[in-house]
């Protein structure tokens, strides 16, 4: 194993920000013992080396982000990790974006520089510590070294180091050009601070970026100012394969401001002065479509055809025991047919990107989930080398899964390439809404067999949907089994005898499939939760103590429970109309259990009123932001699961706007409680939990308040009215 | 033709036509990104700014409406005392996630704190559901609304 100091050339973007201070920046790279070779590019070792700490002559620490910030606070939860190694305090540091570059950013267990899954705490939990242990060691010889002094008589805090016995003390800014000249120490050779020490992990310490975001300084993709840009309003074919078929150039035109209509196989821009002008031309273009191939396409026929195939056996996912046998043994039978619709992400900010396309080079300002896919798709658009597309990553408002594809990039690229000089591309939050790439609708069989005490002895589960990962990453679709879709199916948190969970794959006609804000779990915790509640009430027990029953070789996840229940007091009594309802969930590394109270009115509205969650997401870097995104995560699941669901009519998605797609608003926000449960585990992901978890708690609940049990989302499909007990 | 339009106690000379959003006026021509585009119909307030203290949506107001009337966005609802009360709450809750919509929602909470200085919880759901917060952080806004009241 050998470590290395990496000079990095600084980017463009980094000079520019550092100036003439630059001379005397410390770079640090770290080889990190457990990435892939295979994952590094020609001509380097055998390991992926890292940078994310640069401190220069005048002590201002700057730390690079390899995640980028959609919301989840995982810019200040990596700050917090880098920053307790380096011993710094948050006050002292800048952040920035890193610039894309799978070799020194790629996300270990994503095994690219791509945001999502939940994985950034848990795939940088380990390599960001390291690097601030390793740039603090270096700090901490160059000091000893100028004092000449046993390193070991020295410590580093608050970013500077200090000899006790002599009282002296160096700031890091005067030790960089020292620091820098010496030999990087191996990442796994610097030892880690004790937890007990952690004096930043564990703290509820403030967000790096509310300062700005509470005074319109935060700069998102869509707030790029880039000197002579002009601004572009763009349709997209209403049919997915669709093509202009006429556009009125001449009315476009004719609206002032407007500089140039242009033409890609799918899209209309209208390039203007602003994008007032920009949208008053493209509507005054009056363009036609020819609709192609999927003019005819509907979710009538989508799930017609999911139906149809749900009933043949499927890629087996899981299969322990005789689950057939032993179901045609059971004493008691249950099978239920579960449906959760498309959905889209609609994250606030909608779909944008400016680009200025060069005859040799490109150069793209967004805020992405996914920054070298980006730069690699827009590349093979232009028919560029992927060395000339500069990709300036900004803040996203929102992400939700929809900026892990590059879509809106790529067609933003082909515009920019007809435009002369650079160009703003603003989707109109219909276009947002009805070009999304959505979660994919699932038709799911369950079965499950009792024995005459009412305990599970056989088990199975057919899902039936679209797979995100065949398109997505081919590599991780092998043998015809999609594993995120069985996510949470194939293993749930309880002790089953008998399991058998198959995949089928059907691809709907029409419409593209994409990861959603908490992927396969979202919708297998629905379906297995609903169906552990439905077997529960056959078997005339309380959800709670039925599922403890199955615990029993699940300590966390029987914990979580057991302090969700208890924190919202299970066993008190509500008024009639009202219900408790449970759910439990692993994933993403995470245990939670949550309790939703809801309130079922005579006309069938159902309004949730508060949500109680229970985490075991192992150890917290910040007990704060966990519990933001537990209420976050709710209101986001909440709203999928009241009232999200995509619908295609015609070819054309129905839905267009927050009034059509509607969003959970202030007026409807549940109180929603966190109870965060100590651990010295590794730390689980947390930014999806939340929202996969609710839909089942809510549901349960509105089966404990009616008796109306909810197969189906979103939940007012379902008429409710007049159904209080 | 040319328009007069005052923001942020400076009058600017904008030249558009008067049927123009005055968000894109804010945004493209006078470079006040704070002012968000969320959906163009009035459904999000992520586009809200006061014209004289009250607040609009400005995804839908045509910049010729606006007249004399004096805009206030987010960049500088600092002057008011509200707003500043209400940044500060913000900060010390940490409110914000992605934070896109929370520019429009402090424009939507100044103006209720002005006129209701002491809101209730039902105040605040009249004043503010009309802004979308995608991130979910509802419970968090109405409780810096709460504290920015004092």
């Amino acid at each position: 194993m050998v470590d290395h100091a990496v000079r990095r050339p600084l980017s463009r973007r980094t000079f520019l920000k550092t100036g003439a201070a630059t001379s005397g920046a410390l770079v640090l790279g770290v080889y990190l013992p457990d990435r892939k070779a295979a994952a590094a590019p020609a001509g380097a070792s055998s390991f992926t080396p890292n940078a994310f700490v640069r401190i220069d002559a005048q002590g201002r620490v700057t730390l690079v982000m390899p995640m980028v910030e959609m919301g989840q606070g995982i810019y200040t939860a990596q700050a917090m990790l880098l920053a307790e190694e380096l011993e710094v305090g948050l006050d002292q540091v800048e952040v920035e974006h890193a610039p894309p570059n799978d070799a020194l950013y790629a996300n270990s267990i994503l095994h690219i520089q791509t945001t999502g899954a939940s994985a950034s705490v848990r795939a940088f939990w380990l390599p960001l510590r390291q690097a601030g242990a390793v740039a603090r060691s270096l700090l901490v010889s160059a000091a000893a070294a100028k004092w000449n002094v046993d390193p070991a008589t020295c410590s580093a805090r608050q970013g500077a180091v200090h000899h006790g016995p002599t009282s002296r003390r160096l700031e890091y800014g005067a030790l960089v050009t020292a620091a820098a000249a010496l030999r990087v120490p191996s990442a796994d050779s610097v030892p880690l601070k004790n937890p007990k020490d952690f004096r930043l992990i564990g703290t509820s310490a403030r967000r790096l970026d509310s300062s700005e975001k509470v005074n319109g300084r935060t700069t998102f993709g869509i707030d790029v100012r880039v000197p002579g840009m002009k601004f572009a309003a763009v349709a997209i074919s209403p049919v997915l394969g669709g093509k202009p078929r006429s556009i009125d150039r001449r009315a476009a035109l004719a609206v002032r401001g407007v500089r140039q209509v242009v033409q890609t196989e799918e899209a209309v821009a209208v390039i203007a002065d602003h994008t007032g002008a920009a949208k008053k031309g493209l509507q005054a273009a009056a363009i036609q479509w020819d609709d192609g191939a999927n003019a005819g396409a509907s979710s009538e026929q989508i799930v017609r055809q999911l139906e149809i195939a749900s009933r043949q056996p499927g890629v087996v996912a899981r299969s322990e025991g005789d689950a057939q046998k032993a179901l045609a043994a059971a004493a008691t039978r249950l099978d239920a047919v579960y449906q959760l619709p498309f959905l889209a992400h609609a994250a606030m900010e909608p779909m944008n990107c400016t680009v200025h396309v060069q005859r040799d080079r490109c150069e793209l300002w967004v805020g992405t989930q996914a920054p070298t896919l980006t730069q690699m798709t827009v590349a093979a658009a232009l028919g560029l080398p992927q060395k000339a597309v500069e990709v300036h990553n900004h803040y996203l408002g929102g992400g939700f899964g929809r900026r892990l594809e590059t879509d809106g990039s790529v067609l933003a690229a082909k515009i920019a390439k007809q435009v002369e000089g650079p160009v703003k591309v603003i989707w109109s939050r219909e276009e947002d809404i009805q070009h999304d790439l959505y979660r994919p609708y699932y038709y799911d069989r369950i079965s499950a067999g009792l024995d005459a005490k009412g305990m599970p002895v056989a088990w199975t589960h057919r899902v039936a949907g679209s797979s995100v990962y065949a398109r997505y990453a081919p590599p991780l679709f092998q043998n015809g089994l999609d594993i995120d879709a069985v996510e949470c199916a194939a293993q749930t948190p309880y002790d089953l005898p008998a399991v058998h969970v198959d995949y089928v794959r059907v691809e709907p006609a029409g419409i593209q499939t994409a990861f959603w804000r908490g992927v396969g779990p979202v919708k297998n915790v629905f379906i297995v939760e609903s169906f552990v509640d439905e077997l529960a009430h056959a078997a005339k027990q309380d959800p709670v103590a039925y599922r403890r029953a199955l615990l029993a070789k699940n300590p966390r996840a029987l914990a979580v429970l057991n302090l969700a229940t208890e924190k919202a007091g299970w066993s008190s009594s509500l008024p009639a109309g009202q219900g408790r309802g449970v759910s439990l969930q692993h994933a993403f590394g995470s245990y939670l259990a949550q309790v939703a109270e809801v309130e079922v009115t005579g006309d069938g509205t159902v309004r949730v009123k508060r949500i109680v969650c229970a985490v075991d997401c192992g150890v917290i870097i910040n007990p704060d932001i966990v519990a933001a995104q537990m209420e976050g995560g709710a209101i986001f699941g909440l709203t999928a699961a009241m009232y999200g669901q995509i619908n295609l009519e015609n070819g054309r998605v129905k839905q267009g706007n927050f009034n059509t797609y509607r969003p959970i608003r202030m007026n409807e926000a549940p109180v929603v409680e966190t109870h965060l449960v100590k651990s010295t585990e590794a730390p689980g992901g947390i930014g999806e939990a939340g929202t996969a978890i609710v839909a089942p708690a809510v549901t349960n609940a509105i089966f404990a308040a009616t008796g109306k049990r909810i197969r189906t989302l979103p939940i007012t499909n379902t008429a409710l009215r007049s159904t209080q007990s | 033709m040319t328009i007069s339009i005052k923001v942020n106690e400076t009058v600017h000379k904008v030249d558009v036509d008067e049927d123009t959003p005055l968000l894109w006026v804010l945004r493209d021509v006078l470079g006040l990104t704070g002012t968000k585009f969320g959906c163009g119909l009035a459904l999000c307030g992520a586009c809200t700014v006061h014209v004289d203290g009250v607040p609009r949506r400005s995804c839908i107001t045509p910049v010729g409406s606006v007249g004399n009337g004096a805009v206030t966005t987010i960049e500088a609802v600092s002057a008011m005392p509200e707003g500043k009360a209400l940044q500060q709450a913000w900060v010390d809750l940490d409110v914000v996630q992605c934070g896109y919509c929370q520019g429009g929602q402090i424009m939507s909470a100044a103006a209720l704190l002005k006129s209701t200085p002491k809101p209730t919880n039902d105040d605040i759901d009249a004043a503010m559901s009309g802004n979308v917060c995608r991130c979910g952080t509802y419970q968090r806004i109405r409780a810096a609304i709460h504290r920015a009241a004092g």
